[in-house]
């Protein structure tokens, strides 16, 4: 039995974060995990996803852009296998740095799954240990079935990112079910590895929850790459066999028959709140099964226990979750600070064109009865953009008419994902439309679409 | 970066003030501290001092302006610098704008103006012009004050200068004490900052809760008639500085009981709240009791609103939380606004805003056991109402003796604003409404 300051149940980004933050503020932290540190985003999520969209992206450029460029190629070829490996060492590496970051804070890594126990314990293969004070639940996420529309994860031809992320090659015909931000990025790196891709989206466009603009952009450009977008679609039959899966669906008044070697299911996902033993320290959920916290302090239902990340409630992101992970520590320290200001955390998909967003779409500040000015820039009109090809995507400013609020802001571009905190930063210190402008943007670049999407907003774009 | 000086509230009350003498002049060197000017306040002469050292750049006004509380009067900054551009905002009318002020500075070439260091703008849309931009020449862009240290996000101050609000009035909740949208959005809400720009011939009052229905300034000011004059003369001859007289008067709280008794147990309505809507209603009536004496000015400020000042003992003393506009606020609202305002009084939690610029007080020492005493008035003010405890007692009704609940009530009156017969009939209403708390619903 050993004893900590504050114990932390799951080594993803937002435990293992939490663990470095509390360490810093002096306190003695364990982090219990059953895998490789760094949870899904390190090891199934974001950093493997991002190695292979690389690859994507590679290969789309030499495949399609070499030659205009002045590079020839010969023939080109892709092999999933080899970006897979490729992005596993880099997952490992990631994992690999994660211990080294517990090490070097002196944070004790207990190996094991923990339940939780009353009196602030959590039990780990048959150990008890204690915190003096509060016990941290991180246990994340999971890939999860769609049961209701036949589709059950087999890990062979229904299979989630968790095996897409193994693959030896890439399928010849895939189905994605999901078009959120995991749905997108994997139908872009199958349709780059020559796989037929069709996404299948219930909602009525793909990447529902980004502004309507930025969605029939990016679905312009994958149209225009090859891959089938079913919206607005209602799945009415599967039929799931060794090799293949038939798939009846409803889209746009029309019926399609898929006939498939893989599909793909990225519609949502699972917490992980089973088997940790919530129950017996009577930490309650939320209705949507989520545990329920206190937002200011991330306190569950029972004093001493705090929940973090995924399983804390939407949006499920290793920002979001990362971000909580440091407050948590503050709060559990005593430090004074601020609450998370969850209206301003960026949400990004790294398909190609990248998608990103901070604060309201245009729809929504609108339904929020805000007076609105709209602001865009087309990437099309942007020097540095046609230096490099890439003039697909634009930026968009929804701005407060009265004073120059930025409710939000809207990139679809080759590098919207890095761009975006330019407004991240706008938003947190309330600098408006006014102050966007006012800071010099070096020319050529592409950030310079965002001073004239302000600017256009003010109603005096220079560049369009 | 210029740091700009601005006309600073030199005492509670102070809204405007009269630059007498500038001590330093263009050029000179400041260290923080130093006397920059003599203003003359709504009290005294008092000195306006350096809050930043370096080299004052300019002075913004001549001597003899009046200038409402945090308007710019002058620029301090590294020498070389050159003044920052033109304020735009309405100073008062025959002030010179600062552009020409400016120009008396050997560094500050005309042509500073448009490339100065601007602090923050209102340009931000075609459709958004300032509204104070009245005076700001073409294409120069207004500057808004930018008082030392004051913290507060480009969003919060571009509200602020729409609203009129003073920044420096409001507490910021942001990272280190920053102002942020959510205090303005508070401020707005809760009526708990002052306001700027007023022009300085018509002085805002100096914290209007909500936007208020009436136009106007909110008060009228009644010229001194030589017999007040006299009057006045002759009494702060006899008794001191505010002659004070008191009237008591015994109240039956029998009705108040019964009446307290039907209300909702949420909000907690108090027998001092119950008091505190029928001294403000009593108020609204007796507007000549609900005043300020301004002797120096040669008039006596009638107030068209009552704040209320709630005396709170707290642990170093005393502080008088204001309840504004309490005559336009329902019991509900007073019993609201005065359980806050006392819990945070007692936190030390309240901006000067709140407790200041109040136009009468009360003060309640009944749950102390105090039958009855004499408060202090607290000047400008003409009037406190000091409130006992109430207690049953035997007295005479509808002929027989009975046990009744009586309350005693004292008001201290400054005799240059309030004479006898005056505070008498506002007393007299008061009484007539404890006595039928049904008159609180008129």
């Amino acid at each position: 039995m050993a004893q900590f300051d504050v114990i932390i149940l799951g080594g993803g980004p937002a435990g293992y974060v939490a663990a470095i933050r509390a360490s810093q503020l002096g306190l003695t932290a364990a982090v219990i995990e059953k895998d490789k540190m760094g949870g899904v985003c390190v090891n199934i999520g974001c950093i493997p996803t991002k190695a292979l969209l690389h690859s994507a992206y590679v290969a789309n450029l030499v495949k399609k852009e070499a030659k205009e460029l002045g590079i020839e190629t010969g023939p080109v070829t892709t092999d999933y296998g080899v970006a897979m490996r490729r992005s596993r060492k880099v997952s490992d590496q990631n994992s690999k740095g994660v211990d080294f970051l517990m090490k070097k804070h002196k944070v004790t890594l207990i190996r094991g799954t923990g339940t939780l126990k009353p009196g602030k314990a959590v039990e780990v293969n048959g150990e008890m240990h204690t915190a003096t004070k509060a016990v941290v639940i991180a246990t994340g996420s999971r890939v999860k079935g769609l049961p209701q529309a036949g589709l059950e994860i087999d890990r062979k031809v229904v299979i989630s990112s968790d095996e897409a992320l193994f693959l030896e090659k890439a399928p010849k015909s895939v189905a994605v079910v999901g078009a959120g931000a995991v749905g997108c990025e994997f139908a872009d790196v199958m349709n780059a590895f020559g796989a037929a891709v069709t996404l299948v989206e219930v909602a009525p466009r793909i990447l529902p929850i980004e502004d309507v603009e930025s969605s029939d952009a990016l679905a312009k450009s994958y149209k225009k790459r090859g891959i089938t977008i079913l919206a607005g679609a209602k799945i009415v039959s599967t039929k799931v066999g060794a090799n293949s899966v038939t798939m009846v669906v409803e889209a746009e008044g029309k019926t399609h028959t898929l006939e498939v070697e893989k599909v793909l299911l990225a519609a949502g996902r699972a917490v992980n709140t089973e088997n940790i033993g919530l129950e017996a320290v009577g930490v309650q959920l939320t209705e949507r099964g989520f545990i329920k916290v206190d937002l200011a302090t991330l306190q569950t239902t029972v004093p001493g226990y705090y929940a973090i990340g995924d399983i804390a409630g939407p949006p499920m992101l290793a920002h979001k979750g990362s971000r909580e992970g440091t407050h948590v520590a503050e709060v559990i320290a005593g430090e004074t600070t601020h609450a998370i200001n969850y209206s301003n955390i960026p949400s990004v998909t790294y398909c190609h064109p990248e998608v990103a967003s901070i604060g309201m779409t245009e729809e929504q500040a609108r339904q929020a009865g805000h007076d609105i000015t709209v602001g865009r820039f087309p990437f099309s009109a942007n020097g540095r953009a046609r230096t490099s090809g890439e003039t697909d995507g634009f930026v968009k400013i929804v701005r407060d008419a009265k004073y120059g609020e930025i409710l939000g802001a809207h990139i679809v571009g080759t590098h919207a994902s890095e761009m975006i905190h330019e407004l991240a930063v706008a938003r947190e210190n309330e600098y408006t439309v006014a102050e966007l402008d006012r800071a010099v943007h070096a020319h050529p670049t592409l950030s310079e679409a965002i001073a004239e999407a302000a600017l256009d907003a003010m109603g005096r774009v220079i560049h369009a | 970066m210029a740091t700009q000086v601005v006309m600073e509230a030199l005492s509670p009350t102070m809204e405007e003030g009269r630059l007498v003498e500038w001590k330093k002049q263009p050029g000179d060197t400041i260290v923080v501290g130093d006397v920059l000017a003599e203003v003359e306040t709504d009290k005294a002469v008092m000195e306006l001092v350096a809050r930043v050292g370096g080299v004052l750049l300019g002075h913004l006004v001549p001597a003899g302006t009046i200038v409402p509380t945090a308007e710019g009067v002058a620029w301090i900054g590294a020498a070389g610098d050159a003044m920052p551009g033109a304020v735009a905002r309405a100073v008062t009318p025959d002030a010179p704008l600062a552009a020409g002020a400016g120009a008396t500075n050997a560094a500050s070439a005309a042509s500073a103006a448009p490339t100065s260091g601007v602090v923050a703008t209102d340009l931000v849309g075609a459709g958004s012009a300032p509204a104070a931009s009245t005076s700001a020449a073409a294409g120069t862009l207004p500057v808004t004050a930018s008082p030392g240290a004051l913290k507060a996000s480009p969003l919060a101050r571009k509200m602020a200068t729409e609203q009129g609000l003073d920044l420096r009035a409001i507490a910021g909740t942001g990272p280190d004490g920053r102002i942020i949208q959510r205090d303005i959005e508070a401020a707005l809400v809760g009526g708990t900052a002052p306001r700027l720009g007023a022009p300085a011939a018509v002085v805002a009052p100096p914290a209007p809760a909500r936007r208020v229905t009436t136009d106007g300034p909110g008060y009228e000011d009644i010229p001194l008639s030589q017999i007040r004059k006299t009057i006045a003369a002759r009494l702060v001859q006899s008794i001191g500085p505010i002659p004070t007289f008191y009237l008591t008067a015994d109240v039956d709280m029998e009705r108040v009981a019964e009446l307290r008794a039907l209300l909702p147990p949420e909000p907690k309505v108090t027998f001092n709240d119950i008091i505190l809507k029928s001294v403000a209603n009593a108020l609204a009536q007796h507007p000549e009791c609900n005043a300020w004496w301004q002797g120096e000015h040669g008039t006596i400020r009638r107030w068209h609103d009552v704040h209320l000042a709630v005396a709170v003992a707290i642990e170093e003393g005393l502080i008088t939380p204001v309840i504004r506009h309490a005559d336009r606020l329902s019991l509900r609202e007073i019993a609201t606004a005065s359980r806050d305002l006392v819990a945070r009084a007692k936190a030390r939690k309240l901006s000067p805003a709140e407790y200041t610029g109040s136009t009468f007080s009360v003060s309640n020492l009944g749950m102390l056991g105090i039958d009855e005493f004499t408060a202090i008035i607290n000047p400008p003010e003409a009037g406190i109402l000091a409130i006992g405890r109430i207690e049953p007692k035997p007295v005479v009704y509808d002929g027989t003796v009975q046990v009744r609940r009586r309350l005693r009530i004292t008001l201290s009156c400054d005799h240059r604003v309030i004479d006898g017969a005056v505070g008498a009939r506002f007393l007299q209403t008061l009484v007539r409404m404890l006595e039928n708390p049904l008159a609180l619903v008129w």
